[in-house]
């Protein structure tokens, strides 16, 4: 659709490709009254293009506030990342070469702030920039092409926020956002003041009305299937990035601590995340802050001990161990059983079903069915040999299989051509899903977006 | 199952690094991975879960939508000897002598172009210590499918070599090649011993000495060149009407005769989606017109044949159903799908009306589009680029 069009009107955009992958243990619309955790934890490794070896603010044994700086990359030292909770830093661990791996708060039982102290409604672009970057809030924005942290010295093209996830398992927005309406909504005017163009929020065609009656923004609704969510699959379908543009994007809760922050002058990260999965006696909302140590939500409450945890969901997630922490971005926690025994004669007679895109299951029959997973890989690393089935999942005018050969192969005119600049890997996560041949989409697009990045 | 379990259990480790047979690890990978999906988990850096599907079950998918071919093919090959012997001339009578003289005529050249063709592909495997890849499981079914019932199993055994080494492994195996495995076999028997490969006499099995009087022994296609219609209709002792072509109590190559078991081999391919229904029809719809054009025109050999006996005559239906859709050789594009198959369809009844020196031209227009498919693929995507840059420059 023309980029004006787009603009104009609010009708249904409508995709066609995709797949909606359907699993049990969706989150019941509860919220779980556990405790707090007692750990929370940074990661460098959750921001792309992050230096092993940060700067660090702080040592072990520091008393630090909410929102204090923990540390920053040294080649971008504006941008600080700021403690979640006030608490006692117990450890700064380390991993190869000395590579930090995680900074671990002990956090107070009651959360204290660091003063951030007002923005003014006044304030100009360059003061909501350098205001943001202090306080820790800057690195939820994310800027594409690639993911990565925004650069302060860019002024974004549009802003984008999806106000739906079509993952598996994944959360309910309206969940999410119970209580916070109103930093939501001064969220989105303050950054509207950040872009030279919109913030356009991504709607499904059925929201809560935290989403439908926001104001100051231009809003656009998809249907269809997985990746219909995914806010790389809006921005595509509203105004392609092109070689040169800058477009940040962030999720809704995103929106609503940036707006908090700014009304209230304290970074306050809190989280509602869906904690979800077949392995879980109880599945549900828990609302916590980012970082937050998962040890709460796991102890006692896995049916056994044979399981893979995610820090979000299983398409785009990241393993972690059963004492592992929240990732910045998740808003999800997902136990599935981990897909490691032998299957007799698997490929020929499967001994359970299993989610497929392909019609030689019978279970194309029962699209509504709901699967137990694992983690198997139901087969092994093969050259590719099917055609068209990346195609089916993609609902982007791109072909991502070529888009992929051209990466192994570092043809960089061809991979700008094909539209790396327009994907990230959740959007061709569902290639890795259903590829015949096994291939790792998503690391290999990485690599690609990687050596792009390193080239301009 | 526990059993075997325990058994690769025990014999693991002599092929593991360090063992004694470390060597043929491939080998010894390719029978486990067989008897079981490995208890390999998701790499933590991907997707946590993948599609049930893998390329055992693709390509044993197309394996099975072979087998009504396959099992036609012996029983027509044991219908037409007794045929020319003038023994059991309904198709109904003598079905157990028919499917047991089509099995000894049929199978050994099964068990050649499997035994050949893995053979190779496990040594190959073994030597360049990489897993054994699953397209031979077609290309080694496909290859006696095509072949005529008297072919020598000596040359079985070549043209496989031939097409392994050649066609495939020389470009990297299977996902790498360019031309299309069975089809290079094929041709390579055609080009090199064509005396066996076409002809009115090698579609028939058994003594030519013991035939009846005034058997021919050629296919229809070749009577339908040579006589058109009025050849069709006047053949001694078979029925070449378009009921037999339709059935498939025809000679011919050993899996292409009936359009009925095609036809249920591409119901298979089509419901299970691993046949592009794009390339079969563009395909079929590419023959079919080119037919009308030349039937039109008249410079047509085939004497008053009309259009869709085309389709039904030699081998256009298995070419369109089980060659021209090999997803590694054929365009990979949606609208690339749709050019590639009808071009196939023109070229080869192109070769087939005006060649006089090709009897079918399926085999040659196929591998000719098989080098073509990149440069169409390449075309669409770069219409695709096109696109983008003019995006860019808005």
């Amino acid at each position: 659709m023309p980029r004006n069009q787009a603009f104009m009107n609010n009708s249904v955009i409508k995709l066609k490709r995709g797949y909606d992958i359907n699993l049990r243990g969706k989150a019941e619309k509860t919220f779980l009254d556990l405790e707090q955790p007692t750990l929370f934890a940074l990661h460098p490794s959750d921001i792309l293009g992050m230096s092993p070896i940060p700067k660090l603010h702080v040592k072990e044994g520091d008393e630090v506030k909410a929102g204090q700086p923990l540390y920053f990359d040294k080649p971008s030292p504006a941008v600080q990342y700021c403690a979640p909770v006030s608490g006692e830093i117990v450890e700064v661990r380390r991993g190869q070469k000395r590579a930090i791996e995680a900074v671990v708060i002990l956090a107070d039982s009651k959360v204290e702030f660091y003063d951030q102290g007002r923005l003014s409604d006044k304030a100009s672009r360059e003061e909501i920039v350098q205001y943001l970057l202090k306080s820790g809030a800057w690195v939820l924005m994310r800027q594409r092409p690639f993911n990565v942290v925004p650069d302060p010295e860019v002024v974004p093209r549009d802003i984008f926020v999806s106000c739906f996830d079509t993952s598996p398992l994944a959360p309910d927005y309206g969940m999410l956002m119970q209580g916070k309406e109103t930093a939501f909504q001064q969220g989105l005017r303050l950054l509207g003041k950040l872009t030279s163009g919109r913030v356009h929020l991504g709607l499904p065609p059925t929201g809560p009305e935290v989403f439908t009656r926001a104001e100051g923004v231009v809003k656009h609704t998809f249907s269809g299937p997985h990746p219909a969510g995914n806010v790389g699959v809006h921005i595509h379908h509203v105004a392609p990035i092109r070689k040169g543009d800058a477009v940040w994007v962030l999720k809704p809760q995103d929106v609503a601590i940036i707006g908090r922050l700014a009304a209230e002058g304290i970074y306050d990260p809190q989280r509602t995340v869906a904690v979800v999965g077949d392995e879980l006696t109880k599945t549900g909302y828990y609302k916590t802050r980012i970082g937050a140590s998962l040890k709460p939500l796991l102890d006692g409450r896995l049916k056994n001990d044979h399981v893979r945890v995610i820090s979000g969901n299983p398409l785009t997630g990241t393993r972690v161990s059963k004492d592992g922490y929240l990732g910045l971005f998740d808003d999800q926690v997902t136990v599935i059983e981990e897909g490691d025994r032998p299957e007799f004669l698997g490929w020929l007679f499967p001994s359970y079903p299993r989610p497929s895109l392909s019609r030689t299951f019978l279970s194309y029959l029962t699209p509504n069915k709901e699967y137990h997973v694992n983690t198997n890989n139901h087969g092994e690393l093969r050259a590719y040999v099917m055609t068209g089935e990346y195609e089916s999942v993609v609902p982007m005018d791109l072909y991502p299989q070529h888009l992929i050969k051209s990466i192994l192969y570092r043809d960089f005119d061809q991979m700008e051509g094909l539209g790396i600049y327009e994907v990230v890997e959740e959007d061709l996560a569902l290639c890795e899903f259903v590829c015949t041949s096994k291939q790792p989409v998503q690391s290999i697009l990485r690599e690609g977006l990687e050596a792009m990045r390193i080239e301009d | 199952m526990k059993l075997f379990e325990n058994l690769l259990g025990k014999v693991k480790p002599h092929f593991e690094k360090g063992g004694k047979l470390e060597k043929y690890y491939y080998g010894f990978d390719a029978l486990e991975t067989f008897l079981f999906v490995p208890g390999h988990a998701s790499d933590p850096g991907g997707t946590h879960i993948k599609d049930g599907i893998d390329l055992k079950r693709t390509m044993f998918t197309v394996v099975i939508a072979m087998v009504p071919c396959l099992l036609f093919g012996i029983w027509n090959v044991g219908h037409q000897h007794f045929l020319a012997l003038g023994q059991f001339i309904g198709a109904g009578d003598g079905f157990m002598d028919k499917i047991l003289y089509g099995a000894l005529q049929v199978l050994p050249i099964v068990i050649v172009s499997y035994g050949v063709g893995l053979g190779i592909e496990f040594g190959i495997a073994i030597a360049k210590k990489h897993p054994v890849n699953e397209g031979f499981l077609v290309s080694g079914m496909l290859i006696p499918l095509v072949m005529p019932p008297t072919i020598p199993l000596w040359m079985v055994a070549i043209a496989t070599a031939f097409a392994v080494v050649l066609g495939k492994e020389a470009f990297g195996g299977t996902g790498m090649n360019i031309l299309n495995v069975a089809l290079t076999a094929r041709v390579f028997l055609f080009f090199a011993y064509p005396i066996y490969m076409s002809g009115d006499a090698v579609w028939i099995a058994g003594d030519p000495a013991q035939f009846v009087d005034g058997f021919s022994g050629a296919t229809p296609l070749g009577v339908a060149y040579l006589d058109g219609m009025a050849g069709l209709a006047s053949m001694q002792h078979v029925s070449y009407d378009l009921s037999s072509l339709i059935l498939g109590t025809i000679p011919g190559s050993i899996g292409e005769t009936s359009a009925i078991a095609i036809a249920i081999g591409a119901v298979i391919l089509l419901v299970s989606g691993i046949g592009s229904w794009r390339i079969m029809a563009s395909m079929l719809a590419g023959a079919y017109v080119t037919a009308v054009v030349f039937a039109l025109t008249g410079i047509d050999p085939f004497n008053g044949v009309p259009p869709h006996y085309h389709l039904f005559m030699g081998s256009v239906l298995f070419a369109a159903v089980f060659m021209a859709t090999d997803p590694v050789t054929a365009a990979q594009t949606t609208r690339g799908k749709f050019i590639y198959g009808f071009l196939i369809g023109i070229f080869g009844m192109i070769i087939r009306v005006l060649n006089p020196a090709y009897p079918e031209g399926w085999m040659l227009a196929i591998l000719l589009m098989n080098v073509f498919a990149p440069t169409i693929d390449h075309l669409v995507v770069q219409s695709n680029i096109k696109r983008r840059l003019s995006r860019a420059l808005k």
